[in-house]
């Protein structure tokens, strides 16, 4: 009698799931009202009581008189809160499933200069991991490549979707150069004060920055002797090289380039390499960016931080380095945006925000880092990062701060549809829960 | 991952001893340590921590409450505590939460150098506690996070590891003070990837084949051990009983190895076994049924809440993370309700770090358990403070904030489970390891001796490697290249 009602309470759950999953899908191309909720704009101040109304994906009423148009289909979200998804602004999303398992990870190609790479190619929708991560509100991504020098163009993607196009916001995004060298990690010595082993190192990145100095010059030449063909047929016509082709943009200032730098001399470093290229530059991981504070404002380079949960970086710095380094940026004036730089751990973006909170970082500042700001970084402040009229609808409606780790996530809105909040990870768990 | 981590452990280690910068920097470390003890013996006889929100993790939430400490010990805890000394330190901890020490049920931190004995599947002589480095950086980093206790354990190479040791993180005393004497001793089993050294073998350069390459392997390499331990402990009792008769009699020949698995088979060695999935946990749990030992705890055993009856029914432990998934094949079915499902099922659990990294957040760990399958605050709490000390067989002495106990103490600056909280002040036995405000007002002066240190390095090179050469001990080995870029800033 007991198994028949648990076997009853999980069909319907199936049923509830299947059916929950159908109306969704509808409502992407419908209206629905978010009513009662505390609303969280982000850009604007905070809602005590008031309405969201979505239509066809994007958000096209918010206030506290906010009308709720005939038909829709109404959310009431009495003692709830909404804020925009989340972003995080580096990861390998829909490119990796289990790290270990070579054959199911596409994160890095070969070679020192894969500008041609592209992930919007290779992404996989279907990844675990993207349901995984989305609910625990973090809608929208940027997924980029890894390997070489020069690892390739990075797409800002929302986690839900059935093919990538779907899923797609802007592809490409940015360049990815992985700065040489990373010497230095270990204390302000280099290799603990091993002098020959940091002249060797040092040596090999002057080198590998000769190297990228020398490709960006060859793209900016291969790009002028293309625009020169297209205005005089008379010239001799040249063979397309897709890695130079690719590096056009990045060469002419259109398309940003991020860069993994991590201690102080990398990001001084590659500071001065944009400067000489002229290259729209973005600094990413910037673990000892703190540093270099000062010098990251008078060039208005923004930093993208993470992830926060790590040690410091040399042995005698503080113990809180890592968490206090994104709170130190921001009170520089520096923007701040934050990233996982991982897949399967991408849900606890908000923790790394909210360490960076508990050290230093003002909590509003934490929040705009995981919404507004990386939508302004990556250009898309138009589209996402606030509850605004006309934006995207990418929506979260939580029972509290959605930095908090005991915060539950109650809905989630991609692109103006509401996604069940499934994953494999609830799955296992309602399957197991049933066990007798 | 964590062979790489060695690596650069190894690789820094190595590099440390062998330059000068690495002298001052230990003399830093050595001046750091003295000032620490220092303050350690100037500590009062008694403390009070008053108008605090004690989360006991034992009998509840008590507001507006007060701790006595004495001699180390916890002497009182409610909100009608007084010192009974004059002189007693009082900490007004208003608007402060205090909870017991964290505990850490699945470490490696301090182990100096490789924590696994890779070259055979059974290492059960080797110890842990021979290799414990009270100097590492990361302990201080650790107790900033509130952790004062660590089961230590050797890596999961083998399926029969090395030894543990439980210890306190008392830094600046020496290190025979951290091992907790009466914790019961432990071992380190390893089932599943680890032992069949999937990841490295055939894919490291230079690492060699070796038995086991299956889960099946793994069973009959645990199984082929306590057959052979048996043997030897009746070869013993037979000795034992024919010595006082039989002057002839002769002693077998000691193993070290056969003695730690002889002490499992009499209940006297805990066995802490790294695992993931369903099958290898059953075959463990059914194989001590079989060959009569018993698992205390299960370690990582991400798949637990598939099999959390079987678990329960054998009195085991579960020591797991709270979300950490998908780094490899036998990780790809870990959720994080997995600490609740377990609990649920009447399993003792716990969540660790296995990183000195996320020791150092385990209480946001542990409120993990209240978002994923809505474990109350204090079941929650337990997961990093009383469950492991039961886990560790040291709950009589640790692990909640009961009289009579250790007084291992964190006074937090928010809710443990707030993420915006921070670490405030660390206790170990009523000595104070760990202070931010202290910790804040060094700074500067580390700084100003630092600046001294590389200023006066500067010097010294600045007098040539021959002058330098002299004015260095003679134990100290010389960089044998000296190039004028290196200014000790750079």
């Amino acid at each position: 009698m007991k198994r028949n009602g648990i076997l009853f309470v999980s069909l319907l759950t199936i049923c509830a799931l299947a059916f929950g999953t159908r109306s969704a899908a509808q409502t992407g191309g419908g209206t629905t009202a978010i009513r009662n909720a505390r609303i969280v704009t982000v850009t604007g101040p905070v809602i005590e009581r008031g309405t969201v109304v979505i239509s066809n994906g994007k958000i096209t009423a918010v206030g506290a008189d906010a009308q709720v148009p005939a038909g829709a289909r109404v959310i009431d979200a009495a003692g709830l809160s909404v804020y925009p998804g989340m972003i995080d602004a580096g990861t390998v999303m829909g490119l990796t499933e289990i790290s270990s398992v070579a054959g199911s990870v596409d994160t890095a190609e070969i070679g020192e200069n894969n500008a041609n790479i592209h992930v919007d190619v290779a992404i996989r929708p279907d990844s675990s991991h993207v349901a995984v991560t989305r609910v625990n509100g973090i809608t929208t991504v940027l997924t980029a490549p890894r390997g070489g020098l020069i690892a390739g163009q990075s797409a800002l993607i929302n986690l839900d979707g059935w093919v990538p196009r779907d899923m797609i916001l802007k592809s490409p995004l940015a360049m990815h150069i992985n700065w040489p060298g990373g010497f230095g990690q270990g204390s302000e010595f280099g290799f603990e004060g091993n002098r020959g082993a940091t002249s060797e190192a040092r040596r090999t990145q002057e080198k590998a920055v000769e190297d990228l100095k020398k490709i960006l010059r060859d793209a900016r030449a291969y790009g002028d002797a293309k625009d020169a063909r297209a205005r005089d047929a008379s010239l001799p016509k040249q063979d397309v090289d897709l890695k130079l082709e690719a590096l056009i943009p990045v060469v002419r200032g259109t398309l940003p380039v991020i860069i993994n730098a991590n201690t102080e001399r990398d990001i001084k470093s590659a500071l001065a390499f944009a400067d000489e290229m002229k290259l729209k530059a973005i600094i990413a991981g910037g673990i000892e960016a703190y540093r270099v504070a000062d010098q990251l404002k008078a060039k208005n380079i923004p930093v993208i931080v993470g992830p926060v949960l790590r040690m410091p970086n040399r042995e005698d710095d503080p113990y809180d380095a890592a968490f206090a380094n994104a709170g130190l940026l921001a009170k520089a004036g520096v923007k701040i945006a934050f990233q996982t730089s991982d897949s399967a751990h991408s849900r606890d973006l908000p923790y790394n925000a909210g360490m960076a909170a508990a050290f230093g970082l003002p909590k509003d500042e934490a929040l705009k880092a995981v919404t507004i700001y990386p939508a302004e970084i990556f250009g898309v402040a138009d589209r996402l990062g606030s509850i605004e009229v006309g934006k995207v609808a990418n929506l979260i409606v939580t029972d509290g701060d959605p930095l908090e780790i005991v915060t539950q996530i109650k809905h989630v809105f991609i692109n103006g549809r509401q996604v069940p909040l499934t994953s494999r990870h609830t799955e296992l768990y309602e399957k197991y829960k049933a066990r007798p | 991952m964590k062979r790489f981590n060695a690596m650069i452990a190894i690789t820094l280690t190595l590099a440390m001893s062998l330059t000068a910068f690495a002298q001052t920097g230990a003399r830093n470390t050595k001046r750091a340590v003295e000032a620490t003890s220092a303050a350690a013996q100037a500590q009062p006889r008694e403390t009070l921590i008053r108008n605090a929100t004690i989360l006991t993790a034992s009998h509840g939430t008590i507001k507006n409450g007060s701790i006595l400490i004495r001699d180390g010990k916890i002497a009182a805890v409610g909100t009608d505590v007084k010192a009974g000394d004059a002189n007693a330190r009082v900490i007004d901890a208003t608007g402060k939460f205090v909870t017991p020490g964290i505990i850490d049920c699945h470490s490696h931190t301090a182990g100096e150098g490789n924590i696994n004995e890779g070259t055979l599947s059974v290492t059960a002589m080797v110890r842990i506690q021979d290799i414990i480095d009270p100097n590492h950086p990361n302990i201080y980093r650790q107790l900033a996070g509130g952790l004062t206790t660590a089961n230590v354990l050797h890596g999961s190479a083998n399926s029969i590891g090395g030894q543990n040791a439980v210890i306190k993180l008392k830094l600046g005393k020496p290190v025979d003070q951290w091992f907790i004497k009466d914790a019961p001793p432990g071992i380190k089993f390893a089932l599943g990837e680890n032992p069949k050294r999937s990841n490295n073998q055939g894919i490291t350069p230079g690492i060699p084949r070796r038995y086991p390459a299956t889960r099946m392997g793994v069973e009959e390499t645990i199984r082929d051990a306590f057959t052979r331990a048996k043997d030897y402990q009746r070869e013993w009792q037979e000795y034992e009983a024919k010595k006082g008769k039989d002057k002839n009699a002769i002693a077998p020949r000691r193993d070290l190895a056969l003695d730690a698995l002889v002490e499992i088979l009499e209940g006297k060695r805990y066995i802490h076994s790294h695992c993931y999935v369903d099958d290898e946990i059953l075959m463990l749990l059914n194989l001590g049924d079989e060959m009569g030992f018993h698992v205390q705890t299960l370690q990582h055993v991400l798949e637990g809440y598939k099999v959390a009856n079987e678990i329960a029914a054998h009195h085991t432990g579960g020591s797991t993370f709270a979300d950490f998934w998908g780094y490899k094949m036998e990780a790809y079915d870990a959720i994080p309700y997995n600490a609740a499902l377990m609990a649920s099922r009447g399993v003792v659990v716990s969540v660790n770090s296995d990183s000195d990294e996320r020791a150092r957040r385990l209480y946001l760990e542990a409120a993990k358990g209240v978002k994923y399958g809505g474990m109350s605050e204090e079941a929650a709490l337990r997961m990093v403070t009383l469950n492991p000390a039961i886990q560790l067989g040291i709950d009589k002495r640790t692990g909640s904030i009961d009289v009579g106990k250790d007084a291992d103490l964190v006074i937090f600056s928010q809710h443990p489970f707030s993420v915006y909280t921070m670490p405030e002040t660390t206790f170990i036995e009523g000595e104070i390891y760990f202070d931010r405000q202290q910790d804040m007002q060094r700074r500067e002066a580390l700084k100003h001796e630092k600046e001294e240190l590389i200023k006066a390095e500067r010097q010294q090179r600045l007098r040539g490697p021959r002058q330098q050469q002299r004015d260095e001990k003679p134990d100290a080995m010389q960089p044998t290249v000296t190039e004028p870029d290196n200014d000790p800033e750079n």
